[in-house]
């Protein structure tokens, strides 16, 4: 009775009774969330345009963010070096099309998949080569990203936001709405939205894979370099940051690994349920720490009954 | 009557260009098979051109040889009198060759309109960025690709579907949608791998006056590989006939009906 209790009407009491304490869990979710999300549309694009999924995202975040702090430890200032960084990530998009994805065309998935491991390998050797591997300080301020704290009393209560988050949530949502528009409205997004639906025919309508390759792993590089700079922010910036990509994968998981939507909902919906789940079930009843593992069981509970994800596209059998 | 320069004149009175496209001596291989044995013949600009022959006789390994999707072991391919490097699909594609697939290849999760908008993009030129802020020149192109895709839509009478996700389409459809993206390009060639493979009579009816339509309003040269004969002796000005790879027969239909080879061929082989 008093299991059922905690577990059932206990919580709800407690966002009831504290609301501004509910909105703060919320928001917390939120941060997290949207920029799940971000990582997810990464994956999501290179794997339309590809099939390929793309092992590497998460190392990405790390190398943006180390590549970027390196710059600056050389002097540069900030913004030239996240300009830099930007062209490095440019760079390395080329090279992962010429050295890595060119050869391999035509491939067995799991060959290409094999492939983004090795990328993901040599980064973070290479990385540590060039930067060392210890925790570095993110150049928040320095980037002009505010530090201070916005105070709300909603309720009569307290809600604290972090002016870094906003920043990050502000950032991270126009990203995903320029990414959105350049999809939808311009030649290469179609010619990525198309390449992802039919090779053949993509190619039968004049869409070089070359140069859509180095595209989608560029946009990849860029939205690594933004999760980078906003977790980085938060957490400073090592290779442990790594790990958040990974939470990328229930949310692909749940939003599908081929529906820009579902990657952007179900970014959100892991990030706002893996709070409310820690904060008001997984320290009461389980000692905390959930928010490691929460993710991964939801998926696979959904998947359990949705094969193809939420939001998956249907799957229509060619004939 | 045909001297390679001047082209001739058709029965119904359409006047056939010189060569646009020559393929020389083209073989392909894949592994030990030989798909392609030392084939040459030209398809004249303005022409209908149909290749015709049995299953496996290596009519869309030549049709992927003349779009870039496949490269020949020997032989090449002439365009407009001059040797064509060895090139990507995409790189023909730019050059003014659109085709359509024997399997219908389709992006199935987009609308009709959207499929046939992407015909467009080798005639879309401004920058990401002004695209993607939607400035002037990036406007005006859009708005002039659109008429010209809704022109096609129109042409194709396939108005009613324009919003409609092209993976919920029935396969006759499927094909007009097709050759709507084909279209689109406003391509110097055509190429259409079986546009009426799998169709009822009504709806063969209406491709074949579809594609003649297109010959005639567009002056688009065409060259497509068909199976039902009457179909292809209807459409075609000149056939070439195809058999275990080697070509059997070049000519106008009723030179191509009359020729032992391709009877022998036919006979030998059910359709
Ligand atoms: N990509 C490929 N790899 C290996 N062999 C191929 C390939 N494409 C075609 N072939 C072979 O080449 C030969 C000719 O095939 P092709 O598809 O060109 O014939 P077709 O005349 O179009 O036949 P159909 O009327 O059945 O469409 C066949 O033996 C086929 O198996
Ligand atoms: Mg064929």
């Amino acid at each position: 009775m008093d299991f059922l209790n905690s577990l059932l009407v206990q919580p709800f009491a407690d966002m009831f009774a504290a609301p501004d304490f509910l909105m703060q869990v919320l928001w917390e979710g939120l941060v997290s969330g949207i920029l799940y999300a971000l990582i997810a549309l990464g994956f999501v694009l290179i794997f339309r345009s590809s099939r390929i999924f793309n092992f590497a995202q998460g190392i990405m975040v790390v190398f943006a963010a180390l590549t970027l702090v390196g710059f600056h430890e050389m002097g540069v200032p900030a913004w030239i070096s996240v300009i830099l960084s930007l062209g490095v990530m440019f760079v390395l998009a080329v090279s992962i099309e010429r050295v890595v994805l060119r050869p391999l065309v035509g491939q067995p998935d799991i060959i290409l998949f094999m492939a983004t491991i090795g990328i993901t390998l040599f980064l973070i050797g290479f990385g540590e080569l060039i930067f060392g591997g210890e925790n570095k300080i993110m150049i928040t301020e320095e980037l002009g990203i505010p530090t201070g704290e916005f105070i709300f009393e909603p309720f009569g209560g307290f809600l604290l936001l972090e002016q870094k988050d906003v920043t990050a949530v502000v950032v991270a949502a126009v990203l995903v709405i320029a990414l959105l528009a350049f999809l939808n409205k311009t030649r290469m997004g179609r010619a990525i939205r198309a390449l992802g639906d039919d090779h053949q025919a993509a190619l039968s309508v004049g869409i070089s894979l070359q140069t859509i390759w180095v595209l989608v792993w560029f946009i990849a590089g860029i939205i690594a370099l933004v999760t980078g700079i906003a977790w980085g922010a938060r957490a400073g910036v090592s290779f442990a940051l790594e790990v958040i990509a990974y939470k990328a994968l229930p949310v692909l998981m749940l939003g599908g690994l081929e529906s820009i939507t579902g990657a952007i909902i179900g970014g959100l919906m892991i990030g706002l349920m893996e709070k409310l789940f820690e904060i008001y079930w997984g320290q009461p009843l389980l000692g905390g720490n959930t928010e490691t593992w929460f993710a991964f069981v939801l998926a696979l509970i959904v998947l359990l009954f949705r094969p193809q994800g939420l939001f998956g596209e249907r799957i229509i059998e060619r004939v | 009557m045909m001297d390679a320069s001047a082209g001739y004149v058709t029965e119904d009175g359409r006047q056939i260009g010189g060569v646009l496209m020559e393929m020389k001596n083209i073989t392909l291989r894949f592994g030990g098979v030989v798909a392609i044995k030392d084939i040459s013949f030209d398809i004249r600009e303005g022409e209908i051109r149909a290749i015709i022959g049995p299953n496996g006789a290596g009519k869309s390994s030549m049709l992927n040889i003349i779009s870039g999707f496949y490269t020949p072991s020997e032989g090449g391919v002439w365009y407009k009198g001059a040797p064509r490097p060895p090139m990507r699909p995409y790189e023909v594609a730019r050059m003014g060759v659109a085709r359509t697939f024997q399997n219908i290849a389709l992006f199935e999760g987009m609308t009709v309109l959207d499929n046939v908008m992407t015909g467009r993009l080798t005639h879309m030129h401004s920058g990401i960025a002004s695209q993607a802020l939607w400035w002037g020149k990036a406007r005006a192109e859009e708005v002039a690709n659109r008429e010209k895709v809704e022109e096609i839509i129109d042409f194709l009478e396939i108005q009613a579907i324009r919003k409609t996700p092209v993976g919920r389409l029935p396969y006759g459809l499927k094909k007009r949608v097709e050759l709507a993206r084909a279209l689109a390009a406003e391509p110097s060639i055509l190429l259409l791998d079986e546009p009426m493979a799998g169709m009822n009579v009504e709806e063969k009816e209406d491709m074949s006056r579809f594609i003649l339509d297109v010959n005639d309003e567009f002056g688009t040269t065409i060259a497509l590989i068909e199976h039902d004969m009457g179909v292809v002796m209807d459409l075609s000005d000149r056939v070439v006939v195809m058999d275990y790879g080697k070509k059997i027969g070049d000519g106008t239909p009723d030179e191509v009906r009359n020729n032992q080879d391709v009877i022998d061929a036919y006979l030998g082989v059910q359709h």
